[in-house]
């Protein structure tokens, strides 16, 4: 079908085609366009079908790729031109332009007498000069434009209506609630195939464009309220889940498949709220989205991936992963890596046993250890770590996988590290006994690389410690390897081979700087962060996070609950590792305080230092999320710092009880004083727990400053409703909780922030106000944080000069204060130096003469800087429940709260109750000022 | 959104090019020419969709001719692979059997046609009737507008002679 009567433009498309190269098509383009500019430059008269011509001509050249310079004002010419067959040409653009450009088209999308060709190209020009400019539709009510529109009955103009919508609900999903129900209504229509006239059917489907379109918008409002609603939307998913099937007709089945899809990410949002049927029917297809893994096409295997790794659940978890581990030794290169991370986050997510996910990920690592990450194998020894009946299962199988003919350089990583912590719990087994294992370990270590090398010292030197009894043979091979390393080219392993074997000529007092690695804080899946970051597709991105929100990892539930249970038994491993940071500090605090304490030598403090440090900072700091100091070097203030506070305190003798009960049956399954009291001597652990619901909190604090996450963790089945809570700060405290998010999806956690800030010295703590609906009834607590006096402060280390300068020029009230305490706790001096050294205020022995007194310094710090005080107590030998109480600082109201809190922690308030002749006891005044 | 519509055929000639999101004419050519060397290379039992630089770029082959369209990442994929075939269709019930050639001497009829298809990169009628009407439509004004030309230049011919 030749263009008729425009010979011209027919016999230069001709000419262009019939061009042999490049070079020649060039010329004929340029003589034509120097013919078309003279034409337009002289010819003054020439007729529309000249310039349409022309205007044609330049078009096709432009097209071609050339630049075309010149003739654009007669292509607007023609635009203006009064005859339509000139008119069909351009478009122009412009902020000014739309603006002027968009009440009219309004009003044309609106009126109903326009034509429905009218209208439909109404509502998309519309959304052009939306892109452009949103301002155009920032329009009172016209969200209820929208909603009326929705009322069309015309396809060609709903799917127009539905392309501006989905844009304008893409960027204010709020702003069209009132056009849910008209879009579940159209999508009923469709699916029901009610009035669709038959040219809008496609392959027999009733616009399959339209449908995708509706549903596109309703994905943007997961949550429907109105039940009926609900329900239809329920309905017409299930027909679509279940009524497409595979069928000849390539394009019929490309169209049903495109509304399928659509639907089952509709299906994805709605999950959370509609009966659980709906997802057999997707698992219908999970074989053939196995199968699709092999595709020989890459974006089709990378698809299959990234649905297996959506639709996953506890149900179908293990499977899944199964197969993803079986592919993955024929997956290719491309794709491997992504692969490990998806497996080894489902297996965290979905274990269904601990001990499996340890399979899975030492699987992982020997099928592709060189695409697992160093985030996958950290996050095993974290979970191994939190999880003490896993730690012996662990150890056993890293050691089965080193026997295996040729290991993966990151199995030697783990399986040192796990071997090295845990050995010692299979010395029973045969094959297993320390002198077993050890050249095991030891055969791997001349072909991996130095990092491995200092990391596997330290598994000797900690199997070396926990074989008990000692074995000489061994510790005669393991020296043996300290002394060869001794000379190493690389420092970090050369210090090592130093250290470690200098500790081990030590001997067993050497046993708790070699112990068990403590427990680590709850954090996010640095995993699930990593596949955060690497998805870089922004949808995909947000249906991530979505799921994130939904559901959080296994993992953290199950090391929350350890805590929970960490108080009713407590674990041998928190007191070893307790008794390490003791160790570690007291040597510190030692090398500061002077010579006079050398019975140490200060040299071995350093050493003791620095291998704490970089043991754990070698662990933590990639695993942090929180800018964990990542310095391996030891200078002392690093080495403190990734430690938690030691901590403070014995139980607390003043119980504190709930300030208000329970508004409803639902009680606590523990004694909320206890937790409350178990939290002011620890930073992290359980604050309140009932059947439904479990707050945890973890404090860091550093100065006057303090940030405590509040952890509130849905523990049930269903969604927790209506959440609130809310901080009632004291006037010494300034704290800002952010607002808690109403709902708590069914095992879900939410974290809230709450920064803690300082401002003067006072003995009261904030209270959380919380309730939450379970869906049945109101619960709701209020709750003492501890936020308590102790957490402020720093032990103070100081000298015996320098206190005696201090005290005697804060002479009397109200910088010094003094007080006789009846009713004290009976206990032992060096249980008080303990009890007070937990408190942070730092007890300086020696430094009184009087070996039944103490003296300690602490800084209080507050807004307005640090205040250093100082606290002597007299003890009576004679009488243990009286002492004499003495606080000093340079602020009187400081003073005044210390010394109060020191005494509610030293007294034993039910002996004051119970005992009040003890009040009437006489003369302890007069014996005390014997003692001084 | 659809941010384009690129025709080409299997030696590479472009034949319809429609942009529905800014490109300079430099970015273009790059962006044929990218593609061109993406899909051309593809054997037939390859998938249409190609991720690249990414957005996804939906592709069919109608005999010697490629019809490509590039979509946002977060598309659906399916529906813009139909949105093609639905053009195709459109193109073949007005031309009468559809070729290369057709598109290339009419390539402007082709361009009439895609833009009663799509509008501002977004579907604007699904019906193939209600296409084929408004085309027909257009055809008839300018065959009425030529008549009255010719018979006005037949008019001045005759008076100036």
């Amino acid at each position: 079908m030749a263009l008729s009567g425009m010979r011209g433009l027919s016999v230069f498309i001709s000419d262009v085609r019939n061009c042999q190269n490049k070079e020649q098509e060039r010329l004929r383009v340029d003589k034509e366009l120097a013919n078309i500019r003279t034409k337009f430059k002289h010819e003054k008269g020439l007729t529309p079908y000249e310039k349409k011509k022309y205007v044609w001509k330049m078009l096709y050249i432009y097209m071609l790729g050339y630049d075309v310079d010149f003739g654009h004002m007669e292509t607007v010419a023609l635009i203006s031109a009064p005859k339509y067959a000139e008119k069909q040409v351009g478009n122009v653009g412009g902020k000014e332009f739309s603006e002027s450009l968009a009440p009219d088209v309004q009003k044309l999308l609106i009126s109903s007498s326009c034509r429905p060709l009218v209208r439909k190209k109404a509502a998309l020009c519309l959304l052009r000069l939306y892109r452009k400019n949103a301002d155009v539709v920032n329009v009172e009510g016209w969200s209820d434009r929208m909603a009326q529109l929705l009322d069309e009955r015309d396809i060609g103009v709903l799917t127009a209506v539905m392309s501006l919508l989905v844009s304008l609900v893409a960027n204010n999903p709020d702003g069209y609630w009132n056009c849910v129900s008209k879009c579940v209504k159209i999508i009923e229509r469709l699916t029901r195939s009610q009035d669709i006239p038959q040219e809008y059917t496609y392959y027999g489907i009733p616009s399959p464009w339209l449908q995708v379109k509706t549903m596109r918008v309703l994905q943007y409002f997961p949550s429907i309220e109105d039940p009926n609603i609900r329900k239809s939307l329920f309905e017409v998913l299930q027909r679509i889940l279940m009524g497409t099937d595979v069928v000849k007709n390539v394009n019929k089945n490309n169209a049903s498949h495109a509304v399928l899809f659509e639907a089952l990410s509709l299906e994805n949002m709605t999950r959370m709220l509609l009966v659980a049927d709906v997802q057999e029917s997707i698992k219908r297809h999970q074989a053939q989205i196995i199968t699709s893994l092999k595709d020989p096409d890459i974006s089709i295997r990378r698809r299959s991936l990234d649905l297996l790794y959506g639709m996953c659940d506890v149900t179908n978890a293990k499977d899944i992963v199964e197969e993803l581990l079986q592919y993955l030794t024929t997956a290719d290169f491309a794709i491997r890596e992504e692969l490990a991370l998806k497996a080894a986050i489902l297996a965290e997510k979905f274990a269904p046993d601990l001990s499996w996910y340890v399979d899975v990920i030492l699987q992982l690592i020997e099928k592709a250890g060189d695409f697992v990450s160093d985030d996958i194998w950290y996050r095993v020894v974290q979970f191994v770590t939190n999880n003490e009946d896993l730690q012996a299962y662990a150890a056993a199988t890293a050691r089965d996988y080193l026997d295996k003919p040729a290991v993966h350089e990151t199995m030697v990583k783990v399986a040192g590290y796990l071997l090295g912590e845990y050995s010692h719990l299979l010395a029973r087994r045969p094959g297993c006994s320390p002198r077993e294992i050890f050249p095991i370990i030891h055969d791997k270590f001349p072909n991996v690389a130095t990092s491995t090398k200092a990391l596997l010292l330290s598994a000797y030197i900690k199997i070396l410690m926990h074989s008990q009894p000692g074995d000489p043979e061994l510790q005669k091979q393991v020296l043996s390897v300290f002394k060869k390393y001794e000379t190493y080219l690389d420092a970090e392993v050369q210090q090592r081979a130093i250290e470690y074997f200098v500790l081990s000529q030590k001997g067993p007092s050497m046993v708790d700087i070699m112990a068990e690695m403590p427990k680590f804080p709850e954090r996010q899946s640095a995993l699930l962060k990593k596949a955060e970051d690497t998805d870089g597709d922004a949808a995909e991105l947000s249906a991530t996070k979505l799921r994130l929100q939904q559901q959080t990892s296994n993992a953290v539930v199950v090391v929350n609950q350890h805590s929970a249970n960490g108080t009713s038994h407590p674990a041998p491993l928190s007191s070893v590792s307790s008794g390490t940071r003791n160790i570690d500090r007291g040597f510190l605090e030692q090398s500061q305080v002077g010579p006079q304490h050398n019975d140490v030598p200060v040299k071995a403090a350093g050493m003791v230092q620095s291998l704490t440090a970089d043991l754990l900072g070698d662990l933590l700091a990639p695993l942090a999320i929180e800018a964990a100091p990542a310095s391996v070097a030891a200078t002392p203030t690093t080495a403190i710092l990734p430690l938690e506070e030691p901590p403070v305190g014995p139980a607390d003798p003043l119980a504190l009880a709930v300030l208000d009960g329970n508004s409803s049956s639902v009680q606590p399954v523990g004694s909320t004083s206890d937790w409350f009291n178990a939290l002011c001597k620890k930073d992290s652990g359980v604050l309140y727990e009932d059947p439904f619901i479990q707050i945890g909190i973890k404090g860091e604090w550093r100065g006057p400053q303090g940030r405590v996450v509040i952890f509130l963790g849905n523990k049930h089945t269903v969604a927790l409703t209506s959440v609130r809570a809310i901080v009632l700060p004291p006037s010494h405290l300034r704290m800002q909780l952010p607002p808690v998010p109403e709902l708590i999806p069914p095992r879900a956690q939410v974290q809230c922030p709450l920064d803690v800030l300082s401002l003067h010295a006072s003995r009261e703590v904030p209270v959380l106000d919380f309730s939450y609906n379970n869906s049945a009834v109101t619960v709701g607590s209020k709750l003492r944080l501890p936020v308590v006096m102790s957490k402020f402060l720093q032990p103070a280390p100081i000298s015996s000069a320098d206190f005696v300068a201090i005290w005697r020029s804060l002479a009397g009230p109200p910088n010094k204060l003094q007080e006789v305490v009846r009713g004290v706790n009976p206990m032992l001096i060096s249980e008080m130096t303990e009890l007070f050294n937990m408190f942070h205020i730092c007890v300086s022995p020696g430094l009184d003469p009087n070996p039944n007194n103490i003296v300690a310094a602490t800084t209080f710090f507050s807004e307005s800087g640090a205040t250093l005080c100082l606290v002597r107590v007299e003890t009576d030998p004679a009488d243990r429940t009286q002492l004499r109480l003495t606080v000093a600082s340079t602020d009187a109201s400081t003073t005044f709260e210390l010394k109060e809190y020191i005494k509610e922690q030293l007294v034993d308030i039910s002996s004051i109750t119970a005992n009040p002749a003890t009040l009437g006891f006489t003369g302890p005044a007069a014996a005390l000022a014997g003692l001084l | 959104m659809i941010h384009f519509v690129l025709l080409f055929s299997r030696q590479g000639k472009v034949r319809l090019t429609k942009w529905y999101s800014p490109y300079s004419q430099k970015e273009r050519a790059k962006v044929i020419r990218e593609l061109s060397g993406v899909i051309l290379p593809r054997g037939p039992k390859l998938c249409n969709f190609v991720e690249w630089r990414g957005v996804k770029v939906v592709y069919k082959r109608y005999a010697s001719l490629y019809f490509c369209m590039c979509i946002d990442s977060e598309d659906n994929e399916l529906e813009c692979l139909e949105i093609i075939h639905h053009y195709v269709q459109i193109l073949d019930r007005y031309f009468g059997n559809v070729c290369e050639l057709d598109l290339i001497f009419n390539f402007h009829k082709a361009y009439f046609i895609l833009d009663e298809v799509l509008i501002a990169g977004e579907l604007q009628e699904s019906s193939k009737k209600s296409v084929a009407r408004v085309i027909a439509a257009q055809d008839a004004l300018v065959d009425a507008a030529k008549e009255q030309a010719a018979s006005l230049s037949n008019i001045i011919a005759q008076a100036t002679r």
